[in-house]
């Protein structure tokens, strides 16, 4: 577990004026849950690629676990983005630098918090739209990553199952703390899931705000979630566009 | 049940006609299909056809994997880099329309009657062809598995083994199907124009004699030989990469 120092002066797109993300500056503690909230085209994807290694055209520089260059990065992406040809084991195996030192038990421990046992020789076809969630959610785990990225993992899920899979998550997570950075613009599942909120303008992108969540992890019910969502609203009107 | 047994009903149909073109015409120009199967079976035995035969299927197996070789390497580099691409493109619309028998002429004027320059001419008319092919199943390829395999370190290799090619399977296949039946036609040719040995340079003798029997002998094989492959080589390994679908 690491501590993570994203700043970027700059990032702007090919062929746009303003730019995406401007003046952008954010720590995140050592296993420490953060989750980014802001509007739908803010420019939080772009940030999450930009943390993983995908676009290097930026001015700033990002530090995960002192190191600038190929920090272990695990990314569960808005499409599950598993290969069809690959069963689930053979899906999660594949993530490995090194083939060699792949821990069997690692892998079934992983497999059985997040219930997909039975399906580890299933090809992702064969499996709803969650489980693949939960392969990808596991495959980045698996790295034992410096920095968990999500980029929001659940947006194509209906609500029971986005709440399943979001539970699973959760509990995963508390058996293996890792620090993430979790993007959404739901505020009620940032709050349900992360230590620290941290709101964003829209282009180009700022911190705009950054909060605490101040409930233990057992006491998140809904009902806890929605009253420390209206006192937010309270506290600080300058977030309601953005709620 | 008239399913399960339409190839055959097709093919008896097909040599049912034959027949009977052949007797209603009685002529040498159109031997009955007992007849050429009389003259294959004699080809065989004085060890003709299958030398001859297997002097083409070897130069086929050397030209078709240099032209898949170098086809592949060039179609994905192109596919992958849009200013190489811009590039190139001319020259591969030039290359793609040049007929195959201006390629074989120079070939042979340029490099002489070799074996070697036979090889060239085959791959030159056929390289364009699989490049434009594996070209479009490049730019087909998956963005996000893409950068999936970037920010988990896949590295060259395993990303080539196991993003890029799976998805190229299909383009593959259809460059492989098309690239046997053009370079079986190709060979022929180049047989026929420089060679002493070979399908091509037999058909040639055959047609000096007016030889339609021995000439319809040899077809039958060429047409067993394709289908022998499609069934033997190409279609199991169509079912075994397409398992997980």
């Amino acid at each position: 577990m690491t501590t993570v120092h994203i700043q970027i002066h700059e990032k702007t797109h090919h062929g746009t004026k303003i730019p995406t993300i401007e003046n952008f500056e954010l720590t995140l503690n050592a296993g420490e849950f953060v989750c980014l909230v802001g509007q739908s085209g803010c420019g939080k994807t772009t940030l999450l690629n930009t943390i993983a290694g995908l676009d290097a055209n930026y001015s700033g520089a990002i530090h995960v676990a002192n190191k600038t260059l190929n920090p272990k990065i695990g990314f569960v992406f808005q499409r599950p983005c598993l290969l069809p040809w690959r069963t689930v084991r053979e899906n999660i195996e594949l993530v490995f630098v090194n083939q060699k030192v792949i821990s069997k038990t690692h892998i079934d421990e992983l497999l059985a918090l997040m219930q997909l046992t039975a399906y580890e020789n299933a090809y992702p076809k064969q499996l709803s739209e969650g489980m693949c969630r939960r392969v990808s959610i596991i495959r980045a785990f698996a790295i034992n990553p410096d920095l968990l990225l999500m980029d929001e993992p659940f947006v194509s899920l209906d609500a029971p199952m986005a709440r399943e899979v979001s539970e699973l998550l959760q509990h995963l997570w508390q058996k293996r703390p890792h620090t993430v950075l979790f993007v959404t613009h739901d505020l009620r599942e940032a709050i349900a899931l992360a230590d620290k909120l941290v709101f964003l303008t829209s282009r180009p992108m700022r911190v705009l705000k950054e909060i605490n969540v101040s409930i233990a992890r057992n006491q998140r019910n809904s009902k806890n979630v929605e009253n420390f969502r209206e006192q937010l609203i309270q506290n600080y009107p300058e977030l309601q566009p953005l709620l | 049940m008239l399913s399960r047994n339409l190839p055959t009903l097709s093919i008896l149909v097909f040599l049912g006609i034959w027949q009977g073109l052949a007797i209603f015409l009685h002529s040498s120009l159109l031997p009955s299909p007992e007849n050429v199967a009389h003259v294959f079976w004699q080809h065989c035995q004085s060890g003709e056809l299958p030398y001859h035969l297997g002097v083409t299927l070897l130069r086929l197996l050397v030209s078709f994997t240099i032209s898949m070789l170098l086809g592949c390497i060039i179609g994905i580099t192109l596919g992958r880099n849009e200013k190489l691409n811009a590039f190139f493109d001319h020259w591969l619309v030039i290359f793609l329309n040049i007929p195959a028998l201006v390629t074989v002429i120079l070939c042979y004027v340029w490099f002489g009657l070799t074996e070697s320059a036979a090889i060239l001419a085959v791959v030159l008319n056929k390289v364009p062809n699989v490049v434009v092919m594996l070209r479009e199943g490049t730019r087909a390829l998956d963005k996000d598995l893409l950068n999936m395999a970037k920010c988990y370190q896949f590295g060259r290799i395993k990303t080539l083994r196991h993003i890029i090619l799976p998805q190229l399977h299909p383009f593959l296949m259809s460059a492989t199907r098309s690239g046997l039946a053009l370079i079986w036609k190709i060979i022929l040719m180049v047989e026929l124009l420089g060679r002493s040995n070979g399908m091509g340079y037999q058909l040639h003798l055959f047609f000096q004699w007016f030889d339609i029997a021995s000439i319809l002998a040899y077809t039958v094989a060429f047409v067993g030989v394709i289908q022998l492959l499609e069934f033997a080589l190409l279609k199991p390994l169509d079912n075994l990469a397409l398992k997980w679908r």
